[in-house]
């Protein structure tokens, strides 16, 4: 399988299997007009199997994001076809505006403009919660 | 700025402090009545609750100070789609301090977040109560004259009723706590509350669902209502309903010395019987919620003023 190597642009290494898609989701990147690889279940040393995506294009991504989904990703920055920046990810201690929570009874299930923020409570099974409700995020 | 919008809010010694502003003000009323002279708390209920609008109301009163709100959501701007970070903001450059009320969890939070004066959460939902819970720690210090060491049997409605989880998480924070659980099995206390809570701060607790054997080793019985509404059948409803009706053949085998609690309204879940008993103490927790409150009150107004 051949896919182009890119130019200006990044590489999410170290995906956890399965969980690209997820990513692609939560960081919008289905609106981008440029090129973007989600490449599955690639052979890892480390990991055994991991995704990879690839975004022809230097966008400003949520490292929240990627943090929240999976801490393990490395985020490495291309700048004219050479490895610019290699940025590891911590786990977010907020994420404002990345999920949205899900309880009906939240004071954000009716005021629209709120922004839906979660906590990390729990760093070691990595739980979120609503700092509303404190419902858990899913 | 200060706000109490959950228990944990408060730590132990600020509990402590708020306990004895509150015995103080019971044995020396006249020293308070004209400490929020000029003052005015703004009691705005999206939806109605008399009973803890009106302790807020009354604590105000007695402490010198005036009332401004609304009762319910219909006679608020709610009603034409003001949201509340904007009802917070605008109440603030009307009033000192703010008590809430409203059916959204999360939404005294909110309030806090935008308004420019203390806001007090008066119960969002099903989520929090924390002025309830001050209430019930200052019954139980009245009565038992300290929070430790205790054995409190809290009984009925253990799933949804938020009382129990946030007195819970409350009396966590004191040592030689021993908790019994009385409920039917589809009313038991949620997993996340005995994990987070009782399991993390090493308490002992156990479950039963016969509250006539748990009996003899309560310290403090806190009851709560079996609601109808919360069973898929009624014939399981029909079944349970009698099981947790306290009565004074239930506490024949009872500590002489027990403290009864409910964060009321009573439905049938206490026999009228029970009221005259010494042990009764539910009706002494609504007007020790009165004491508590002017406390908070005073306390949130003195902090804001620094």
């Amino acid at each position: 399988m051949n896919i182009d190597s890119i130019n200006n642009g990044i590489v999410l290494d170290h995906i956890t299997a399965g969980l690209s898609m997820r990513l692609y989701d939560l960081l919008g990147l289905d609106s981008l007009d440029c090129s973007v690889a989600i490449i599955k279940n690639v052979s890892s040393k480390k990991l055994g199997k991991k995704d990879i995506i690839k975004i022809d294009a230097d966008i400003p991504v949520n490292l929240d994001v990627i943090g929240y989904v999976d801490p393990g990703i490395t985020v490495n920055f291309i700048r004219e076809g050479k490895l610019y920046e290699k940025k590891s990810i911590a786990i977010p201690e907020n994420l404002i505006n990345v999920i949205k929570c899900k309880n009906p009874r939240c004071i954000t299930s009716v005021e629209q403009e709120l922004n839906h923020v979660f906590k990390l409570t729990d760093r070691k099974n990595r739980i979120y919660r609503c700092i509303y409700c404190e419902t858990k995020a899913q | 700025m200060r706000s109490l919008i959950d228990i944990l809010d408060l730590s132990v010694s600020e509990i402590d402090d708020l306990i004895k502003t509150a015995n103080d003000i019971i044995d020396n009323p006249k020293a308070y009545s004209d400490r929020c002279r000029g003052k005015k708390l703004a009691t705005l209920f999206f939806e109605p609750s008399t009973r803890t609008r009106l302790s807020f109301e009354a604590a105000m009163y007695e402490l010198g100070g005036n009332v401004i709100g609304f009762s319910e959501a219909q006679s608020s701007s709610a009603s034409k789609g003001e949201s509340v970070a904007d009802t917070a903001k605008v109440i603030s450059c009307y009033a000192d301090i703010i008590a809430m009320r409203h059916p959204k969890e999360g939404a005294p939070l909110v309030a806090a977040m935008n308004a420019t004066v203390p806001v007090i959460n008066a119960g969002d939902g099903g989520h929090n109560h924390p002025t309830q819970t001050l209430a019930d720690l200052l019954t139980i210090q009245r009565e038992k004259g300290s929070f430790e060491n205790l054995t409190v049997g809290f009984c009925g409605d253990l799933k949804f009723g938020r009382t129990v989880h946030s007195l819970i998480c409350a009396l966590s924070r004191y040592s030689g706590i021993k908790v019994i659980l009385i409920s039917p099995e589809e009313l038991k206390l949620p997993s996340y509350v005995k994990k987070d809570v009782l399991a993390k701060n090493g308490i002992y607790y156990e479950q039963t669902q016969d509250l006539e054997s748990a009996m003899p080793q309560l310290d403090i019985l806190y009851m709560t209502r079996v609601q109808r509404e919360r069973f898929f059948n009624e014939e399981d409803y029909l079944r349970l309903k009698d099981s947790y009706i306290l009565d004074p053949r239930k506490l024949k085998n009872a500590k002489s010395d027990l403290c009864i609690m409910h964060p009321l309204p009573r439905v049938n879940e206490i026999s009228v019987a029970v009221d005259s008993d010494p042990r009764a103490c539910y009706f002494k927790q609504v007007l020790y919620g009165k004491y508590i409150r002017m406390a908070l009150i005073l306390k949130l107004l003195e902090e804001a003023g620094k």
